[in-house]
């Protein structure tokens, strides 16, 4: 395939050619795919793009397949949406959401794994498999199945109800591990190095990791073909934050817009946050977190494997990497919710918040061009605002009784006035 | 004695074994033995300031050595260790 050149490991150099490996056999290293850029700009333009499906696969010429295995899924090309409420509310002008969840499998992870099942496909794997933190799980089961491969799907016993059914429904082999997302991912690393399997994130997370490009490409597109100035993104692995980093790069490389530095910054949660306490301490490598403590499950990465190429990334970009807790964090979902109507998961309830962090403190311009990256749907993680939102008033099914309600709740709402 | 599991980018290096059986003691004595018979192993799973790499895991009943005291973490006679290369997950 011309666009790709092969294999290449990040700390070495080294060239591999585009097999289902994912470490270099020299210096362990991770492997990432290398583009022929100097062919993708003889055959790339905005024209072609804007003209092309209305999902991901409008960047296929950026991507390490030929065209996806089955492109009439719809994954991608989510709605950027303008956020005037929410910029009020916190103090920015210029402020968008990208609202990836309402991707087929509601989270971004549908972007990586729609690489990765034609990926696995290309290479003739006939298992489809993945460690997840919860959505994973669920956007593997769907592509897996319907991909006709016999499909394995491993997530933490102890994640939401919602991931779990979620994930179930496909009829895929759904394994819970009784343990931190972490002793899962070591787990199925051993497994993926005994079976013949496509572990999306292990053997062919070279190829799955690029998906999350496509997120940076739809922002271009969708202002305008004009890169933003500042983004917010979720860090678990750090796969995301470093492809969106590389997806703005890309943009330029290739000709579609002008030199211009976006400023990444990164969000996690203070229970599980090793990569922003690297970043508050000035280090080049973070300690790993044993035992993560957050409501937001999904982020709950103790051992990133981006981890330290994520600090990189924010120094080289003038980013910013903070963590919130989990109050911050139910907050940052309900804000989210009675500003813009979106109901967010937990992860994005972290992304809100350290928004809302970095722009009081100034980390954000209040002009900058910000995009704030929401990566799940709130409907799977219920448990997070359990207790924090509830009906207003339930009612018998007559009038006298809804006057009655509504005449209580007013005077509930003075007698607070009052205090 | 105690098992290691060889990761399938070392095993080139330990003719094709997929595991090992070793006397134990610590993982620092663990890497010695297996470095004396199979020259190079070290070399692969430890940095230049002989720490244990950033890109490989080195656990001991499925705990990160780096919660264990590192290259002095005990492996008892019975243990099982794996060498796991890190980039991987999310
Ligand atoms: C909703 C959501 N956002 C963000 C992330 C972070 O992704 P990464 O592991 O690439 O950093 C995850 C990871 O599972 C996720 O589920
Ligand atoms: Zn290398």
């Amino acid at each position: 395939m011309s666009k790709v050149l092969g294999l290449k490991c990040k700390e070495c150099g080294e060239v591999y050619a585009t097999n289902g490996i994912h470490v270099c056999e020299l210096c362990f290293g991770p492997l990432e795919v290398a583009l022929d850029y100097d062919h993708i700009r003889s055959v790339i333009s905005r024209e072609k793009i804007e003209n092309g499906p209305i999902s991901l696969w409008r960047y296929v010429d950026l991507l390490p397949v030929e065209s996806g295995w089955d492109s009439d899924v719809r994954v991608g090309f989510t709605p950027l949406q303008y956020a005037p409420r929410l910029g009020a509310a916190i103090g920015l002008k210029n402020l968008y959401v990208k609202n990836d969840s309402v991707n087929p499998t509601y989270s971004f992870k549908d972007r990586p794994v729609a690489i990765a099942v034609t990926k696995a496909r290309e290479l003739g794997y006939t298992v489809f498999a993945c460690a997840s933190t919860g959505n994973l799980a669920s956007a593997v089961a769907a592509a897996g199945v319907k991909a006709e491969m016999e499909t394995y799907v491993f997530l933490p016993s102890d994640v939401e109800a919602g991931k779990i059914t979620n994930a179930a429904v496909y009829g895929a082999n759904l394994i819970a591990v009784n343990g931190t997302y972490d002793q899962l991912n070591r787990l199925c690393s051993e497994i993926a190095d005994e079976e013949e399997w496509a572990f999306c994130n292990i053997n062919v997370r070279p190829y799955y990791a690029e998906g999350s490009k496509t997120l940076a490409f739809e922002t271009v597109e969708q202002l305008g073909w004009r890169a933003p100035d500042h983004v917010v993104v979720p860090i678990a692995s750090g796969a995301l934050y470093t492809k969106i980093a590389q997806g703005f790069e890309e943009m330029v490389t290739v000709g579609l817009i002008d030199g211009q530095s976006v400023r990444v910054s990164g969000a996690q949660a203070a229970g599980c946050g090793p990569v922003a306490a690297a970043f508050a301490a000035g280090e080049d490598a973070f300690e790993p977190v044993r035992q993560p403590e957050t409501v937001a499950k999904s982020l709950a990465i103790g051992n990133p494997a981006d981890g330290n190429y994520s600090l990189e990334v924010a120094r080289r970009t003038g980013g910013v990497i903070e963590s919130v807790t989990d109050a911050e964090t139910v907050e940052g979902i309900k804000l989210l919710a009675a500003t813009e109507g979106i109901f967010t998961e937990a992860a994005g309830g972290v992304t809100i918040a350290t928004l809302r962090k970095l722009a009081a403190n100034g980390a954000i311009g209040e002009d900058e061009v910000t995009v704030a990256y929401v990566t799940g749907n709130g409907l799977k993680t219920q448990e997070a605002v359990d207790g924090h939102v509830s009906v207003t008033m339930t009612i018998q099914p007559t009038i006298g009784s809804f006057e009655d309600a509504l005449e209580d709740k007013q005077e509930a709402v003075l007698a607070q006035a009052a205090r | 004695m105690a098992t290691v599991r060889i990761p399938s980018q070392l095993r080139n290096l330990v003719d094709g074994e997929r595991k090992l059986r070793v006397t134990g003691g610590t993982i620092r004595a663990i890497l010695d033995e297996i470095d004396a018979k199979h020259p190079g192993i070290k070399n692969r799973v430890l940095d230049e300031k002989g720490e244990p790499s950033a890109f490989v895991g080195v656990y001991v009943g499925g705990e990160d050595i780096r919660f264990l005291g590192g290259l002095d973490a005990e492996v008892p006679a019975d243990a099982e260790v794996s060498i796991v290369p890190a980039a991987a997950g999310g």
